[in-house]
């Protein structure tokens, strides 16, 4: 269409145009990509020079130590069962601050974001606290044989806390955006509530729901703070990557770097990084769809 | 009565005009369903969120006021805020300046490769801290990139300050960016062409319009990325060496307490960050609540 | 301090497309021009290339005796309204229209008695406290007004600036324009899509399409002797029916109906009439044409009818009532034509010979009606 191809797009009805000679272009562009270049591209670089720099057989002998391989299964799978746990309380936190009415609705939407502001180690601190054998609630769930800290359902939670702003912020802004429309046709048509959320409603925020799952996931896969107090850091049993890699850094962090210590924390920070190198492509290819925070 | 609903449930005997209409049953199961669900978003909050914070406010206050005045004013403690905040501060100026440029690069400028630009700007969230410490640690540690030229100088990067504010800016650099580029988006290019058209150079126009126009999106991005700098402890703890009294954060310190088994203390600590986090939390409601209400 | 517009070849493209294709006008120095066109026609292109907001490929943009071609904006001094008035919301009417006198420095006195003065003159005297989201639409414009005309600029550029106004509103504005226009006499150079609109302000119209200029002229010229079959079918509500072109006169398969200059003996012609200018009767005449009246809505004093010619062609007439004899639905009846555009069926093809000194269309008229319009045809 003429009109779009002079890029005078309204949107809202305003109108959009190329930033044009008017604007003096490469200060302003040289300054952000030095910085982007300099705080994200080099140390991107460093790690993955290190980490596959001496070919995979550095990966491969790292993995084959003590409980790497363990530790990278166990924080997959906790990742992923937090990805899918908060994809689903996340939606329902979501759909119940938009769409229903009640008491304290803004309160929940602001104890929603407590994991944004609070520190990630607080935040273990906090479930230590409460789940702990030394509390109330922690002594009554061990005497009936649930342990929560220093097992993997205390890691759990941990993960479930600092991701959970992740997926109800993804979808909230897209519910938001719905139109109301739709579903009042369908009502008229004679579907249910079930029904038209899941035929009409659930189909519109797919894209959002994957997004923040995937947020999710990467940030579980990551995750250190909320970890490291509540796990016990048991090897092969509660002992997940990112805390992993802090141990073998550690190991050498007074200076000597005779043991391979740093070598294999490099070997798995990079095969951790690829991954989340590869969610953070993919959830970029699903913000290209316009859920993203960047329109093109 | 429609036959759509009879679909849906029995049929109900008409009601006279004379007395007033019961509402049917359908609606009546939609407001069971909603409450149902309000419940369970309540509960998961409770125990996921609130519990646990409750949980660190009595384990911290249980010995009473006087051992957390004491706790606050040891020497340790007192830097290890006093460094916390200073970092804090350290980021969030670096970050705001910077990441406002590249928002507004990334919002209005046009060149290939912006794809590739804003999955930098996000890799951050889903890299793991204690990766983005080993990272530094090659780039400035011993062995590293970087390494010859400071040791020259006399400039202690790892094991000092300068290391501990570069990986805290890495971490939070997404924040401010991700906040203000949406605003820009919907905000338009119109009122700075009609503020040049009056006169007003780019600098002008940038503080008299374009600033005063972004500024709850900003202020949102700034408090979370503060929040998120003053909680950092991964990246932090392999960078610094968590040498007490010089290179040691209030998290790092929280977690010798925890190591060193002196766990009120640990939770005294860890409830001070928290205040301050509360507050920051009401800042990021007040701003985010009063950036939606200026979009729409 | 008001002076004129020159434009010289202008040219502008995005990627492959040309918006903008070798565009040269003028709008003298007091008046309004009107840039008029449908969407894509390039015209607000322009607009913006005269402001400074867009960079022409080629071609130069004069303001008086300087040249503008490569200012910036800021350095132009021209005032701009836009369509979706882009007031600043974070400030007060006040502010807004202070804004161009802070910026050059203005001492605070000056400033404030400049802007009474103006807010006085677009009505809106009370209003300088508060918020653009508290005021209309309307009230919106005449602030951008206000504050697009406090530094006393050369030139106003206005872009389209009624277009998202209800249509009552945009009346009014347009009256209340033309009256502000009459009193400050500044250079006024506006783009509208809106034909009504640009007749009625405009002391000359340039009628753009696709990027070039079609006609300019005065708009009584524009609308009675349009150039081009696009100017004659954009402006005004027009009937287009095809003949041929016989012994000097265009016929649809019966006698001429009316003489034709510059169109080829033999070769098929398109003709652009206006409703009211077909005339009926009862009787034939010299260069009448039978049609048969398949449809007559009466709308109070006037009536529009449908009409069928032999040849199937439709064309739609509107008649004073009095003039119509109690012709109705069903009559078969004789139609003239006067004031017929004729211009060659390949004429509208942008491709086509029409140069820039090329003749324009023929318009000529019957015998029937007594006046006789002098055959200048004004371009561009």
């Amino acid at each position: 269409m003429a009109d779009t191809a002079i890029q005078t797009r309204r949107r809202g009805g305003r109108a959009r145009l190329r930033l044009g000679a008017a604007v003096g272009r490469w200060p302003l562009r040289g300054a952000a990509l030095l910085y982007l270049g300099l705080f994200i591209l080099l140390p991107v670089a460093a790690i993955l020079q290190r980490g596959f720099g001496t070919g995979l057989g550095n990966l491969s002998s790292a993995l084959s130590s003590i409980g790497a391989w363990s530790a990278i299964k166990l924080t997959l799978i906790l990742a992923v069962l937090t990805a899918i746990i908060n994809g689903c309380f996340g939606t329902l936190l979501a759909y119940v601050l938009v769409r229903i009415r009640f008491p304290g609705r803004s309160l929940l939407s602001t104890v929603v974001d407590l994991p944004f502001a609070v520190p990630t180690l607080v935040a273990g601190v906090m479930l230590a606290a409460l789940y702990g054998p030394g509390s109330v609630v922690g002594g009554w769930l061990e005497r009936h044989g649930i342990h929560i800290v220093d097992a993997p359902p205390g890691i759990l939670l941990a993960l479930l806390f600092v991701t959970l702003p992740l997926v109800v912020r993804s979808v909230q802004p897209v519910l938001l955006e719905l139109d109301l429309t739709e579903e009042e046709a369908a009502r008229v048509l004679g579907a249910g509530q079930w029904t038209t959320f899941r035929k009409v409603v659930f189909p519109a925020l797919r894209p959002a729901i994957t997004a923040g799952s995937l947020q999710a996931l990467a940030r579980a896969l990551g995750e250190f703070g909320a970890v490291v107090l509540v796990a016990g850091n048991i090897p092969y049993k509660t002992l997940t990557a990112p805390v992993l890699i802090s141990q073998l850094i550690n190991q050498t962090s007074y200076g000597s770097t005779a043991t391979s210590g740093p070598d294999e924390a490099a070997a798995v920070s990079a095969l951790l990084f690829g991954l989340a190198f590869v969610i953070v492509l993919v959830t970029e290819k699903f913000s290209s769809r316009g859920a993203g925070w960047l329109k093109t | 009565m429609s036959t759509t609903q009879a679909r849906e449930r029995p049929p109900q005997p008409h009601a006279s005009p004379a007395t007033p209409r019961k509402f049917p049953r359908r609606v009546h199961r939609e407001r069971l369903v909603a409450r149902l669900l309000v419940a369970v978003a309540l509960a998961y909050v409770l125990v996921l969120l609130l519990g646990p914070l409750a949980g660190i406010v009595y384990y911290a206050l249980k010995s009473g006021l006087g051992v957390v005045g004491q706790t606050i004013s040891q020497p340790d403690v007192q830097h290890a805020l006093y460094l916390s905040f200073l970092i804090m501060l350290i980021t969030v100026i670096v970050n705001t300046v910077f990441g406002v440029m590249v928002a507004l690069v990334l919002a209005r400028d046009r060149f290939p490769g912006k794809h590739l630009a804003s999955a930098l700007v996000d890799l951050p969230l889903a890299v793991s801290p204690v990766i983005v410490g080993l990272m530094a640690v090659l780039l400035f540690g011993r062995g590293g990139w970087f390494e010859p030229f400071f040791a020259a100088r006399g400039i202690q990067v790892i094991f000092a300050l300068p290391s501990m504010v570069l990986v805290t800016i890495f971490i939070s650099i997404p924040f401010v960016i991700r906040e203000v580029v949406p605003v820009l988006q919907e905000l338009g290019l119109e009122e700075e062409q009609a503020a040049w058209t009056l006169g007003a150079s780019k600098a002008q126009t940038f503080f008299r319009v374009t600033l005063p126009n972004i500024r709850w999106g900003l202020l949102y991005g700034i408090a979370l990325s503060a929040a998120r700098a003053i909680g950092e402890v991964g990246a932090v703890l392999i960078v610094s060496g968590a040498i007490e009294g010089k290179t040691e954060t209030a998290t790092l310190l929280i977690l010798r307490f925890f190591d060193q088994f002196q766990e009120q203390q640990g939770y005294i600590v860890a409830l001070t960050l928290a205040a301050f986090s509360i507050v920051m939390l009401i800042g990021i409601e007040t701003f985010k609540r009063k950036r939606t209400r200026e979009a729409h | 301090m008001a002076g004129a517009i020159k434009v010289q070849g202008l040219t502008k493209s995005f990627g492959d497309f040309r918006a903008v294709d070798d565009v040269s006008f003028e709008a003298r120095a007091g008046e309004i021009t009107a840039l008029l066109g449908p969407s894509g026609s390039g015209k607000s292109t322009v607009l913006r290339m005269i402001a400074g907001l867009e960079q022409p490929d080629a071609g130069s943009i004069w303001v008086g005796e300087e040249e503008h071609t490569s200012k910036t904006p800021q350095e132009r001094r021209l005032g701009f309204v836009f369509q979706h008035y882009a007031l600043f919301r974070h400030m007060t009417v006040r502010q807004n229209v202070e804004f161009g006198l802070k910026v050059r420095k203005t001492p605070r006195p000056d400033a404030r008695s400049r802007v009474d003065e103006l807010l006085d003159l677009v009505g809106l005297g009370p209003f300088g406290g508060r918020y653009p989201d508290q005021l209309s639409g309307g009230q919106r414009q005449r602030v951008a007004l206000a504050r697009a005309l406090a530094p006393r600029p050369q030139v106003l550029l206005l872009d389209e600036p009624f277009g998202a106004l209800d249509a009552h509103v945009r009346q009014e504005l347009r009256r209340w324009l033309d009256a502000l226009h009459r009193e400050l006499g500044v250079t006024s150079l506006l783009v509208t899509h809106d034909q009504e609109e640009a007749l009625e302000l405009a002391s000359a119209v340039v009628v753009m399409r696709r990027g070039r200029v079609e006609q300019t002229a005065a708009p009584v010229d524009i609308y009675n002797r349009p150039a081009t079959p696009f100017v004659a079918g954009f402006v005004g509500a027009s009937n287009m029916v095809r003949g041929t072109v016989e012994n000097g006169g265009l016929n649809f398969g019966g006698p001429a109906v009316t003489a034709v200059e510059h169109v080829a003996e033999g070769a098929d012609a398109q003709a652009y009439i206006r409703p009211h200018d077909v005339l009926l009767a009862r009787t034939a005449g010299e260069r009448s044409f039978p049609v048969s009246v398949e449809r007559r809505t009466n709308l109070g004093w006037v009536s529009k009818l449908q009409l069928r010619m032999t040849d199937g062609q439709v064309i739609h007439a509107e008649l004073p009532n009095e003039e119509l004899d109690g012709i109705e639905e069903g009559d078969r009846v004789h139609a003239n034509l006067r004031n017929a555009k004729v211009f060659s069926l390949d004429a509208g093809d942008p491709a086509s010979a029409r140069g820039d000194n090329g003749p324009g269309p023929a318009v000529l008229h019957t015998s029937d009606e007594n006046d006789v319009l002098a055959a200048q045809i004004s371009q561009s």
